[in-house]
């Protein structure tokens, strides 16, 4: 059963992929989703399986690469965590396959996109079942290449391209990291498989090897070198540049890949190696850190994006930073709760933004839209659960909610009860981001879908506009995912919630996730702690509301006063700009300088061409000394005798 | 069969010098002989190929000892005919022959001038590249070696580019330059030992320190140049830009290895000591090759410069991974090399395609090829993810092992290689973008076809054997290892015993539990 749940997708894309020139398009549509949805069926038993009656299992598949005493091998893990990611993966993959259905109905390329999804959830489940860091490191990679195909696969568009390398390579910095960390817990653990690593790694805290000529902490160190790699994937602070970016993509794409599971595969990387990190408490701390500065980071480039897809991906950017800095005060439920809950809102709300883009043809600019909610109601509904959902709405002292009230306030919480510095940083981090969130979330769906219709103005030249009696509902296709992801944006949060991080946690997750002894466990939490983010939220949508609807014409008036800090958030703090100027335009200019002159002049000049020039220069000069006439060689002739018998009469004939 | 099996090095090694002897005596109209030449060739390049195979199938893999053996009388003294192949060889030999037939489909149409003449320099250089495989005499390892140069010299000479005659006598000097320092080495160690066996050397000499370290040199400077690692590199680039496709296959695929072959049959096993002193160097000289030439790389405005220099950064690996004299670091070059011969001769092949097409090998004179060549696009793509050394095609395998290697002698060797994988992602994905995405705009291309049948069949098993050696690379490591581990431990007994005191009178005794 788990070998089919990881080999239909990739026998699908293989059948659409190979063949998909042969056969109808719908026909590929319809392989690649009927194996999504069998796929889904079959995981969500495992789940019940697996996390509920507690069958954890391992399975041999084949030998993959045996060196010495090197032996890693294809096997699928099956535990908790895998099977909370299972059902994830899977039922978001299907329901967008679903969803693209419709979304992508006029598109030439259709064959290729059902492959490159299909592949792209091969690769994830196979991420997600690994059983040693090196099969992991095989899916993460490999979704890394469904990305990067997916975001380019408007491969016409320049911009796509540009994005789609972008993602491909700084990936790839953050997979430095994590192949260093590899090559570093075998060189400890002699072992990539991770229950052996796991067990031993509580032996090796406050050890040290030499890396790099230091003497480091290793558990540190490599927990450090892993934690890069999620931070290239799951696109926090410094590593963040291409997510944004990435939204070159189709939408159905933004929502699988971009939002609900590969960006999430940090996120499990760091819950998978929570055995090791437990006993690391500097990378812990620095986990924290960074989740809970993107946290606040993205959160405040939301503010002022004006593309739709964009705020939401700012906005996945800062969830994710969320979900670290759980991870970093040990609360790993907490963390796998919120990368749960937050798949189902987060698609939820990219695939209603794409059926706001499907409906209005393929506009994407906020500012050209406004008072939608009328000519798509359904849409409008699903956005506003979806912003129910990830602002986290709930009555505190009753404790009922949709789904970001359990998991993301249960973070902010956590942060709080760690009650190291750390933790109080991360603590105002998050929760200023609750209200930020709060703020960029209702200003995308009042400019949505509320005021007066902008479009057909025809702004920045663009003379096309859409006219708001063209603006229609999307087909059902494109509806039904919208409501199953909608009912799961409601009740995840509170069916889940006792399993994930309540009681039954520990019965849950059975050693998925490894907490030490001293870390996390239950205190009280004062009253103002819980009710921070509700006040906040309110706050955020207060502020949303009054610059929207009461006073729309504020926002242009602030946005063209052009303050400093408003042109410092909405230039994205200048990551773009400095990158390119300190490491894209120079790593051109050094190619190109070794290549002229290090290879051109110094290598070639002073070896091959400087010795075939010199050749040519001595034969030149032999050829005159070859004048003809018979006193030169006498001269010639006399010089050698002189130069004989001088040499004679110094050395004494001895050589 | 028996006769088969064992004189299978030599049949294996000769027969394509046969075929080359038929299409001499080959009569008739120019037509008539390019033809017979062609399907000459290809046969007996399959066939020498289907032995190849059958040399693998009764290989065992569970022996460190040379198989295959063949032994005559050849210049009096020392000097004998021994042929053999172990663990480390095998593979290589199956390479040469895999590639051989690619080669020549791959100059079905777009060889036209003096066809028989191409295909006899490509048989006689299989035969010779057979033998340095095979040969375990250091003459006769010498003359195949050497002897290889003078078909490559012509191919690319005859029929290469523009600047062929330049580029051919780059290739011809540099390549020279380094063996010349090769021979003296060779006749040292023989005048030394007594014997020019290749077996017996290993396992019975042992050459002074002091001397080693000038053996060494000499080896390295020939090895270097075939490698070829930085600085002595750039004859490479001009070369694959001015060869012709099949050249090039050839050079990439099967030439550049035999450096890395010298190392583990010669610098490592004989001269022990001076590879660990040396050790540093490599080391060096590997990283620089890996993050200088993917810069330089990353700078090319030519789709085969671009190719050529990042066969310099993969080799860099290679070399890396050997003198580490890990089990994985070793595993991992081997693996390296067999696996850039299939990879990089593909991505030429690739190459060869659209120049066929265009007879242009500028960047700039492509870009949007996708909207009409969607399955050359998608063999394309394999390759290129291949050179990234993504996991789950067979580059990722070796480059992993070499700096698993790496790691494990020198972490800071690891990180700087590590880098490499950043950087080649970015030339090569760039490179990609270039040519193949974007819209199709040049006019020159808005005609072009997708590719034949005949190609089609040349990528095809390529993009299968990348695939699955990266899936499942078992074989490969099932025919080294035994011979790996042997050579690390020699390696390790012969500088133990060059730091042992006394070591003169014990010489020969103590070196019986070695093998």
């Amino acid at each position: 059963m788990y070998t089919a749940i990881v080999f239909l997708p990739i026998i699908a894309s293989a059948i659409a992929g190979l063949f998909g020139h042969y056969l109808r398009p719908r026909l590929c549509e319809i392989i690649t989703t009927a194996a999504l949805f069998v796929s889904c069926g079959l995981s969500i038993v495992a789940f019940y399986d697996v996390a509920i009656l507690g069958h954890s299992q391992i399975i041999m598949l084949a030998q993959w690469i045996t060196s010495g005493d090197f032996e890693v091998d294809w096997m699928i893990r099956i535990d908790t965590l895998t099977a909370v990611m299972l059902v994830v993966v899977t039922g978001v993959s299907s329901l967008v396959h679903l969803y693209s259905i419709g979304y992508m109905h006029d598109d030439p390329g259709r064959p290729r996109f059902f492959s490159y999804l299909s592949f792209f959830t091969f690769a994830m489940l196979m991420l997600v079942t690994a059983n040693n860091f090196l099969q992991l490191f095989f899916g993460w990679e490999g979704v890394g290449l469904a990305s990067y195909l997916l975001i380019g696969f408007w491969y016409k568009k320049p911009s796509a391209n540009a994005a789609a390398l972008k993602a491909f390579v700084v990936n790839r910095v953050g997979d430095f990291g994590f192949a260093l960390g590899i090559f570093g817990i075998f060189y400890i653990f002699k072992t990539l498989n991770f229950d052996a690593v796991f067990a031993a790694a509580p032996a090796m805290a406050g050890k040290t090897f030499v890396f790099a000529g230091y003497n480091v902490d290793i558990l540190t160190t490599l927990c450090l070198l892993l934690f890069v790699g999620a931070m290239g994937k799951s696109a926090q602070l410094g590593l963040h540049t291409w997510l944004p970016d990435a939204m070159e993509g189709p939408t159905p794409v933004s929502a699988l890949i971009h939002a609900a599971t590969m960006v999430t595969a940090g996120v499990f990387l760091v819950c998978r190696c929570s055995p090791m990190f437990e006993h690391a408490p500097v990378a812990l701390e620095f986990v924290t850190f960074i989740g809970a500065s993107t946290a606040f980071f993205a959160a405040t480039i939301g503010l002022f994006q004006n593309d739709i897809k964009r705020v939401i991906a700012y906005s996945t950017c800062s969830q994710l930073g969320y979900m670290f800095a759980a991870a970093g005060v040990s609360a790993y439920g907490a963390a796998m709760f919120h990368l749960f809950t937050h798949a189902f809102f987060k698609a939820l709300l990219f695939l209603a933004a794409g059926s706001v883009i499907h409906a209005m043809h393929h506009e994407q600019d906020m500012r050209k839209m406004g008072g939608l909610a009328k000519a798509i109601p359904f849409t409008w509904a699903m956005m506003l659960i979806g912003n129910l959902a990830l602002t986290g709405v709930g009555i505190p002292l009753l404790g009922i909610g949709t789904a970001g009230f359990y998991s993301k306030d249960s973070i902010i919480n956590a942060t709080y009860l760690a009650g190291t510095p750390i933790g109080h940083y991360a603590f105002v981090l998050t929760a200023v981001a609750a209200l930020l969130t709060s703020f960029y979330s209702w200003r995308q769906f009042l400019m949505t879908f509320h005021g007066k219709f902008r479009g057909g103005e025809g702004h920045h030249g663009h003379g096309h506009g859409v006219k708001l009696e063209d603006v229609h509902e999307s087909p059902l296709t494109m509806l039904i995912p919208l409501g199953v992801l909608a009912t799961g944006a409601l009740l995840a949060g509170a069916i889940f919630t006792h399993y994930f991080i309540g009681a039954d946690s520990t019965g849950f997750w059975r050693g998925a996730v490894a907490v030490a002894y001293g870390h996390g466990g239950a205190k009280e939490l004062p009253l103002w702690v819980e009710f921070a983010p509700f006040v906040l939220t309110l706050l955020g949508f207060g502020i949303a509301y009054y610059y929207y609807i009461l006073h729309p014409e504020l926002p242009a008036k602030l946005a063209a006063r052009k303050g400093m800090v408003y042109t410092f958030v909405y230039n994205k703090w200048y990551f773009d700009e400095l990158y390119n100027f300190l490491f894209v335009q120079p790593a051109l200019k050094f190619g190109r300088f070794l290549w002229k002159f290090g290879d051109g002049k110094v290598i070639d000049g002073l070896g091959p061409d400087g010795i075939a020039a010199r050749v040519l220069d001595t034969t030149r000069g032999a050829v005159k000394l070859q004048s003809g006439y018979v006193y030169h060689y006498a001269f010639a002739m006399l010089i050698g005798v002189f130069v004989l018998a001088t040499f004679f009469v110094v050395t004494g004939g001895m050589p | 069969m028996s006769f088969l099996l064992s004189h299978l090095l030599s049949i294996i090694t000769f027969l394509p010098l046969l075929g080359a002897a038929f299409i001499l005596v080959a009569r008739g109209s120019e037509k008539t002989v390019a033809n017979t030449a062609r399907w000459v060739a290809l046969i007996v390049t399959i066939v020498d190929f289907a032995l190849t195979l059958l040399l693998w199938v009764k290989f065992d893999g569970t022996t460190a000892a040379f198989q295959f053996v063949e032994r005559a009388a050849w210049m009096g003294n020392g000097i004998s005919y021994h042929m053999g192949v172990d663990g480390i060889s095998m593979l290589f030999i199956v390479l040469t022959g895999g590639l051989m037939p690619f080669c020549i489909l791959a100059s079905w149409e777009s060889i036209k001038t003096r066809v028989g003449e191409y295909m006899i320099a490509f048989l006689v250089l299989e035969t010779l590249m057979m033998g340095v495989f095979a040969a375990l005499d250091l003459f006769l390892f010498y003359v195949f070696f050497e002897g290889g140069l003078i078909p490559m010299f012509v191919i690319i000479g005859v029929w290469g580019g523009k600047r062929r005659v330049y580029a051919s006598f780059k290739f011809f000097l540099y390549t020279l330059l380094g063996s010349l320092f090769m021979l003296l080495a060779v006749l040292a160690m023989y005048f030394y030992a007594g014997t020019a066996d290749i077996e017996t050397i290993i396992n019975t000499v042992h050459f002074p320190v002091a001397m080693q370290s000038l053996l060494w040199l000499g080896f390295f400077a020939s090895f270097a140049v075939k490698m070829p690692m930085w600085p002595v590199h750039t004859w490479l680039p001009d070369a694959h830009v001015e060869a012709p496709t099949a050249g090039s296959v050839i050079l990439a695929g099967i030439l550049l290895k035999m450096g890395g072959y010298g190392f583990l049959r010669f610098s490592l096993p004989m001269f022990a000591s001076a590879s660990v002193t040396f050790t540093p160097l490599i080391f060096a000289l590997s990283i620089i090759a890996i993050i200088y030439t993917s810069f330089v790389a990353l700078a090319q405005e030519d789709v085969k410069k671009l190719i050529a220099y990042s066969s310099v950064a993969h080799m860099g690996f290679v070399t890396m991974g050997l003198f580490t004299l890990t089990q994985w670091g070793v595993d991992g070059g081997i693996f390296q090399m067999l696996s850039h011969g299939v990879v990089s001769a593909a991505l030429f092949l690739c190459v060869g395609v659209i120049y066929d097409r265009m007879h242009t090998r500028e960047i700039s004179a492509y870009g949007g090829l996708v909207n009409r060549m969607p399955i050359y696009a998608a063999c394309f793509m394999v390759f290129a993810l291949a050179n990234v050394g993504l996991p789950g095609t067979s580059g990722f395998v070796g480059e992993f092992l070499t700096m698993l290697g790496a790691f494990w002698v020198n972490t800071w060797v690891a990180i700087f290689a590590a880098t490499g994988v950043i950087l080649s992602a970015g030339y090569m994905l760039y490179l990609y973008w270039r040519v193949i995405f974007g819209e199709l705009v040049k006019p020159a291309l808005m005609t072009i076809k997708d590719l034949s049948l005949r190609e089609f069949a040349i990528l095809a098993p390529l993009v299968a054997v990348t695939i699955l050696l990266g899936v499942y690379p078992k074989p490969i490591f099932d025919v080294t290892s035994a011979s790996v581990a042997h050579l690390i431990a020699q390696h390790k007994a012969e500088v133990a015993f060059d730091q042992a005191p006394h070591q003169n009178q014990i010489k020969l005794a103590s070196r019986g539990d070695v093998r």
